[in-house]
């Protein structure tokens, strides 16, 4: 399982590095990047999917 | 090192040249039926909203008014995330529905940029404020704005009823705007007004309106004069040093981005403390479990966020069309009410409940697209801390007279007045 950011989509509302910040952090204008390559861990699979069902944008997918 | 002459002069001589905009008949009164001459002015709107709204959703559900010289308000989720993402055929140059329509030319920048900007100025404008404004950026903030709610708490204790919307929750974001911008702290019973004036003065008229919006221009020039004479580590001086496209900003510009941080930053939050306070006090269940659980409150503030969403804004027609079933024309308003879409029961479940364990919810409560509110982290920040320390150290209160509660009319909602029992 891994996690991508829709750039064209993403607004900076932070909802996924609020909720899943082993996955997500913030660049220097608040805008969402993934950590790493995007894998996602077995304990950290309810955070992210978290994270997508709370962007309001709707900018983030589970590969 | 040449003299910054670019705020010498009176910003009502530059205002001089500008063509006028488009004035229309101001009409007040009761409300004959929503559908067809809503107002989001008059007194019931303003005392409870969700009912009108609902009603709208489900027979309308884009309603429209004769009043401001037309306008719409969508409710469903969908037609309000719909405008707010298309920015080509939905200008922002003015966000205030009102009786005045500025001159088209003000687009792409508006008075009050990026609120009021479109493409393709709106992202470079946008991109000047958002380092300030990130969640790490805020978050050196906590500190002193949770010391400052602390002190607030000092100053009530001990009395048996006390006014949370004027003694606390006004306080809170008027003195972390304040500090971001570098005014001088006393200076905030002076916000309370400029910001009543420019979001609740709409109906007035303009012999008496612009007189009180030109105060508040007043106070920023005089605030960005004594910056340029002694610069400070402050969003101020920041904006007068700030550079786009290779020159520093025109001074309406700098005065125009201070407006919107002063008048956007006080009474949304304000608002948005206020009425989590007030859900609190008629709801023993969810005040207790906040208290016995802690960590529940982010995840509660998501909610309070969503169902008593402060915020609606305001678009303008580009250009006469079609739209999803209504004719359109030049120059309407929409009114997009992210309090209705975040209601809307196609979007969520239970939509009209409070669920403070919500784990999902996608709300809209800082807008969708381009405009999101670039203070949303701040906002957050200050309403966690705001209602953290308030349930510390008051676990224990309640309404203290329901009909005593009122509530700011326009497009920005929230108590003013929020009588409450400790204890």
């Amino acid at each position: 399982m891994k996690v991508k950011i829709d750039p064209e989509r993403c607004q900076g509302h932070g909802r996924c590095y609020d909720l899943a910040p082993a996955l997500f952090g913030e660049d220097d204008e608040g805008y969402g990047r993934v950590l790493g390559d995007g894998t996602v861990s077995p304990e950290e699979q309810r955070a992210a999917r978290l994270a997508v069902s709370n962007c309001p944008e709707r900018a983030i997918e589970i590969l | 090192m040449t003299v910054d002459d670019r705020f010498s002069q009176d910003f009502r001589e530059e205002r001089g040249d500008r063509p006028l905009g488009i004035r229309n008949e101001i009409v007040t009164g009761p409300v004959a039926d929503w559908a067809t001459d809503f107002s989001h002015l008059e007194p019931e709107w303003a005392a409870d909203p969700y009912p009108i709204q609902d009603d709208l959703r489900q027979r309308c559900p884009i309603a429209h008014t004769d009043r401001f010289g037309g306008g719409w308000l969508p409710t469903r989720y969908e037609d309000v995330a719909g405008i707010a993402y298309d920015t080509d055929r939905f200008s922002s140059r003015s966000v205030i529905m009102s009786n005045f329509r500025p001159p088209r030319d003000l687009a792409p920048i508006g008075a009050a940029p990026p609120i009021s900007s479109d493409p393709p100025f709106h992202r470079d404008a946008r991109k000047l404020l958002l380092p300030a404004f990130t969640k790490t950026a805020v978050g050196r903030r906590e500190q002193a704005t949770r010391e400052f709610c602390h002190s607030l708490i000092d100053e009530l204790e001990g009395r048996p009823v006390v006014d949370a919307a004027r003694d606390y929750a006004q306080h809170i974001p008027v003195r972390v705007i304040a500090d971001m911008l570098g005014f001088p702290p006393e200076d905030g019973p002076q916000f309370r007004e400029f910001v009543e004036n420019t979001l609740e003065g709409v109906n007035l008229p303009p012999e008496e309106r612009i007189p009180r919006l030109d105060q508040l221009f007043d106070y920023l020039y005089v605030q960005i004069r004594d910056h340029v004479d002694n610069p400070r580590d402050d969003l101020t001086t920041y904006l007068i040093n700030a550079e786009l496209y290779g020159h520093r900003l025109e001074a309406s510009h700098v005065a125009g981005t201070m407006s919107l941080l002063l008048i956007a930053g006080i009474d949304t939050t304000w608002s948005a403390i206020g009425a989590s306070l007030w859900h609190l006090a008629k709801t023993p269940a969810d005040r207790e479990r906040l208290v016995a659980e802690p960590a529940l409150l982010p995840t509660a503030v998501e909610e309070l966020l969503r169902v008593y969403a402060p915020v609606t804004m305001a678009r303008l027609v580009k250009d006469d069309m079609n739209w999803r079933g209504v004719d359109m024309k030049a120059d309407d308003w929409v009114l997009l009410s992210f309090p209705a879409a975040n209601r809307d029961p196609a979007q969520f479940d239970r939509a009209g409940k409070v669920v403070i364990d919500r784990e999902e919810n996608r709300h809209a409560a800082f807008g969708l697209g381009i405009h999101r509110c670039v203070g949303s982290h701040l906002a957050r920040m200050e309403l966690r801390v705001a209602l953290e320390v308030w349930l510390e150290r008051l676990p224990v209160f309640g309404l203290d007279d329901p009909s005593a509660v009122t509530w700011a009319a326009g497009q920005v909602r929230g108590p003013r007045t929020l009588p409450l029992r400790i204890g």
